[in-house]
C-alpha cells in the first residue's frame, strides 16, 4: 500500500512553492484558511474506495501523467474558438477562461445590468476581498473531502457572480471554461463563489470544454448562497476531453421559499465526478438536482448528491438518466437526510441508466436518513438496455437500425431534459445530446467562431 | 404480391406455424381470422420482420423475393407496413420528428430526395386532415398520452405517410370502442387502393363489418384450415372456432 504522507506531501511542497503567487496573497485571513485548507487535506489525504461515499470512484494514479500546476503561460495557448452552445445570441453575458485566464477578446461583458457582477475571484480579492471573506469556506462546505480542502489551499482561478437584492434577469449567464491544450498535463484549482441576494432571479450556465485532446485535471470547489425569495438556476455543461479529469464539489445554501435548480449535463471526461451538497436553510425552500451523463470508452462519470433537510416544509427533487457504452463507467449517490425538525419534507429521488454495451457498468446507492416522522420520501433506480419492441418499431417504419437507436437514446435523455425549466437551455442541451450520438469530442476544429 | 408457400416457424424452440399457405395479389383485402394463439400475430412479425421468429420450412416471397432475409427497416422501404397490435410509447420523441425520419430514411433507401422540413410539414398536415387527425397529435410524443383510439389512429397516419405496397394490420380494432373502431376502419377504407394490398388479422368479425374483405381465410393450431369470401366470417361469428377443434373462450 502506498503511503498516505508521500501521496499528499508533493502536493503540500507545490503549495509552500506557489503560496506567494497565488490571488489574495497579501490577505491574512486568505492565508490562514489556505494552511488551514492544507492541513485538513493532510489529514483526510486523497479519496480512495475504502471510504463509502468514493467506494465505487477510483481515482487514476496522478503521477501519471504527473500534472504540474497551471501558470500564466497556460492561460494564453492558442484556441480556435468557443464551442457554440446557443444557437443564438441568447446569452446575456458570456466569460470564456483558458486554463483559468480570463480572456475578454472571447468574452462579452458590455451587457451587464445594474446589480448584477461576474468577476474573476482574483480581481474580487482585489476591488473587494471581504465579500469572499464573508462568503467563501463557510460552513456548508465539509472539508472532509480533501480535494475539496486542497481546493481551500490552492485556489487559484474561478468566477464570483453576484445578483443584488430583487434584481431580476432572465437571459443566461454563460461562463466558459477552456481548457488543456498544454505540452504537459497540467491541473487547477478552480474556486467559483455565486451569491444571490434575497428576492433576485437569475438563469446561469456553465460549461468546460476541453480545447484539444490530452489530459489535464480541474479540482473546482463552487460555493452557492440563494437568499429568502430567490431563484437560481445553475445548469452545467461538461464536455471535457477523454484524457480529462474533472472533480468538483457544489455547497448550496437555499433560504426561505427559494429556489435553487441544478441540472448537470456530461459528455466527456475520462474521469469526472460532481459531488453536489445542498443544505435546504429556510422554510419553503426547494432544490431540483438533475442531470443526464453520456459516457463512451473508459470514462467514469460520478454523480453524487447530498440533500439536507433541516427545516420543515422544505422539498426536493432528483432526475439523473445515464447512457454508457463501451467500457464506461457510471455511478450514482444520492443521499438524503431529513433532520428533526423537518416535517413535512417531500423528496423524490430517481436514476435510470441505459446500458449499450455488456462491458459498460453502472453503480448506484441511494441512502435516506430520516429522522423527522412526518415525511414524503420515495426513490428508485434502473438499468436497462434499449428496448427491442421499440427497436423494432422503429425499423419497421424504414428507419435504419443505428438512427433508431439514437433516437431511443434521446427518447431516454429526454425525460431528463424536461427537469430544465429554462426552455432555451433545455433546447441547447438536447442539441449537444445529438451531438455526442455518432462518437466525438469538442476538438478545436469543429468549433464556431464567437 | 405476397406467396406464403408452406410456411413453418418456431418461437423459443416452439413451432407456432405448420405450413401456411396463402397469396395475395394486389387491390385485394384478406383477413385471417383465429382464435388466440393460433399464430396470427407470429404471422405478422415474420412478414416485418421482428427477431426472435425463425422459419424452420416454406419461405415467404414478395413480389418474388424471399423476404425473410431482410432487414425490417428494408422491408419497410421496399413497401411492407405493419400497424401494430400495441403501438409502442416513445417519450421525448415528437410524432413529427419520428414521420419525418421513417419518411426520409424510406425515400432514401429507394433513391428518391429527402424532404425538407417545410415539404414535409405540408405532407404531414395533409395526410393529418384526410384523416381527421388533430394537429396536437402530431407534436405530442410518439404514443404517449395517446388514448387507445388515437394510437390506432397514429398507425393509421404512419401508413398513410409511408404509402406502403402491402399493409399488415394486426388485431387493430383491439382495444377500441364502437365509434374509435369505425373512425380506424374509415381511415383504412380510404387507403385501399389497386395498386395496395391489406391483410386484416382479426379475432372478432366486428371489425370486417367497417373493413370488407375480398377474402377471409381462418387460422387455427398453425395452418390455414378454411378460406372463403367475407360470408365466412360472419359464419364464424355464429359458429365461433369450435368446428375447428378450439374450445370457446
Amino acid at each position: 500500500m502506498r503511503n498516505m504522507v508521500n501521496l499528499t506531501q508533493p502536493y503540500v511542497d507545490q503549495f509552500d512553492a506557489v503560496k506567494e503567487r497565488l490571488p489574495g496573497a497579501q490577505l491574512p485571513w486568505l492565508e490562514a484558511r489556505r494552511v488551514a485548507g492544507l492541513a485538513r487535506f493532510k489529514t483526510v489525504g486523497l479519496p480512495t474506495v475504502k471510504m463509502e461515499n468514493w467506494k465505487y470512484t477510483r481515482l487514476p494514479n496522478l503521477d501519471e501523467p504527473g500534472f504540474r500546476l497551471a501558470t500564466w503561460d497556460d492561460g494564453h495557448v492558442a484556441v480556435a474558438g468557443v464551442p457554440a452552445f446557443f444557437s443564438d445570441q441568447t446569452a446575456l453575458v458570456r466569460l470564456v477562461y483558458v486554463n483559468g485566464i480570463i480572456h475578454p477578446e472571447l468574452s462579452q461583458l458590455d451587457q451587464l445590468p445594474d446589480g448584477v457582477s461576474v468577476e474573476p475571484i482574483a480581481q474580487v480579492l482585489e476591488t473587494d476581498p471581504g465579500f469572499i471573506e464573508q462568503h467563501m469556506g463557510t460552513e456548508a462546505v465539509a472539508y472532509d473531502q480533501g480535494f475539496a480542502a486542497l481546493n481551500a489551499a490552492m485556489m487559484e482561478s474561478g468566477t464570483v457572480f453576484r445578483v443584488a437584492t430583487g434584481v431580476v434577469i432572465n437571459q443566461p449567464i454563460e461562463i466558459v471554461y477552456l481548457n488543456g491544450g498544454t505540452a504537459e498535463p497540467i491541473y487547477r484549482h478552480p474556486r467559483n463563489l455565486f451569491v444571490l441576494e434575497s428576492g433576485s432571479q437569475a438563469t446561469l450556465v456553465k460549461r468546460h470544454a476541453g480545447i484539444s485532446a490530452g489530459a489535464y485535471f480541474n479540482n473546482a470547489v463552487t460555493e452557492i448562497v440563494v437568499g429568502d425569495g430567490a431563484i437560481l438556476r445553475h445548469y452545467t455543461i461538461q464536455a471535457d476531453c477523454l484524457e480529462a479529469l474533472h472533480l468538483s464539489s457544489v455547497h448550496v445554501r437555499v433560504g426561505r421559499d427559494a429556489t435553487y435548480e441544478n441540472f448537470n449535463l456530461a459528455i466527456g471526461g475520462r474521469l469526472s465526478r460532481t459531488e453536489t451538497r445542498v443544505r435546504l436553510e429556510g422554510r419553503g425552500s426547494h432544490c431540483n438536482l438533475s442531470g443526464a451523463y453520456l459516457m463512451k470508452a473508459s470514462e467514469h462519470c460520478d454523480n453524487t448528491t447530498v440533500i439536507e433537510h433541516l427545516v420543515p416544509d422544505t422539498t426536493a427533487r432528483e432526475v439523473f438518466k445515464g447512457v454508457l457504452n463501451d467500457e464506461a463507467r457510471g455511478v450514482f449517490q444520492g443521499k438524503l437526510i431529513v433532520h428533526k425538525d423537518a416535517q413535512r419534507t417531500d423528496g423524490y429521488q430517481m436514476s435510470r441508466a441505459l446500458l449499450l454495451s455488456n462491458r459498460a457498468e453502472m453503480d448506484t446507492k441511494p441512502e435516506l436518513e430520516i429522522y423527522a416522522d412526518d415525511v414524503k420520501c420515495s426513490h428508485g433506480s434502473t438499468t436497462g438496455q434499449i428496448d427491442e419492441t421499440a427497436l423494432f418499431y422503429l425499423r419497421s417504419r424504414g428507419i435504419p437500425e443505428a438512427l433508431a437507436r439514437n433516437l431511443l437514446i434521446q427518447s431516454f435523455i429526454a425525460e431528463a431534459l424536461e427537469e430544465i425549466s429554462d426552455l432555451r437551455v433545455r433546447e441547447a442541451m438536447a442539441h449537444q445530446v445529438i451531438h455526442w450520438l455518432p462518437a466525438q469530442c469538442y476538438f478545436a476544429e469543429e468549433w464556431k467562431q464567437p | 404480391m405476397l406467396e406464403i408457400k408452406n410456411l413453418h416457424a418456431t418461437v423459443g424452440g416452439n413451432e407456432i406455424l405448420k405450413g401456411i399457405n396463402l397469396t395475395i395479389n394486389k387491390g385485394e383485402v384478406h383477413a385471417i381470422m383465429g382464435p388466440n394463439g393460433s399464430g396470427k400475430s407470429t404471422l405478422s412479425y415474420l412478414i416485418a420482420g421482428k427477431d426472435g421468429y425463425e422459419v424452420t420450412k416454406g419461405e415467404i416471397l414478395y413480389n418474388g423475393v424471399d423476404l425473410t432475409e431482410m432487414k425490417p427497416e428494408v422491408r419497410a422501404a421496399e413497401g411492407v407496413f405493419l400497424a401494430f397490435q400495441y403501438p409502442i410509447e416513445i417519450p421525448g420523441v415528437p410524432n413529427t420528428t419520428f414521420l419525418k425520419e421513417a419518411l426520409n430514411s424510406v425515400r432514401r433507401h429507394r433513391g428518391e430526395e429527402e424532404l425538407d422540413a417545410m415539404q414535409f410539414v405540408k405532407l404531414i398536415k395533409a395526410k393529418a386532415e384526410e384523416l381527421g387527425i388533430a394537429k396536437d397529435m402530431l407534436k405530442r410524443a410518439v404514443n404517449v398520452g395517446f388514448s387507445g383510439g388515437e394510437k390506432k389512429r397514429n398507425e393509421i397516419l404512419q401508413m398513410a405517410v409511408l404509402d406502403p405496397k402491402l399493409a399488415v394490420l394486426d388485431e387493430t380494432d383491439s382495444g377500441l370502442d364502437i365509434d374509435a373502431l369505425k373512425v380506424v376502419s374509415e381511415g383504412v377504407n380510404q387507403l385501399r387502393s389497386k395498386d395496395r394490398a391489406i391483410l386484416v388479422i382479426t379475432h372478432y368479425q366486428r371489425l370486417l363489418d367497417h373493413i370488407v374483405p375480398d377474402f377471409v381465410h381462418v387460422l387455427a393450431h398453425g395452418k390455414i384450415q378454411r378460406s372463403g369470401g367475407k360470408e365466412l366470417a360472419l359464419e364464424l361469428e355464429e359458429k365461433g372456432y369450435a368446428e375447428y377443434g378450439v374450445a370457446a373462450e
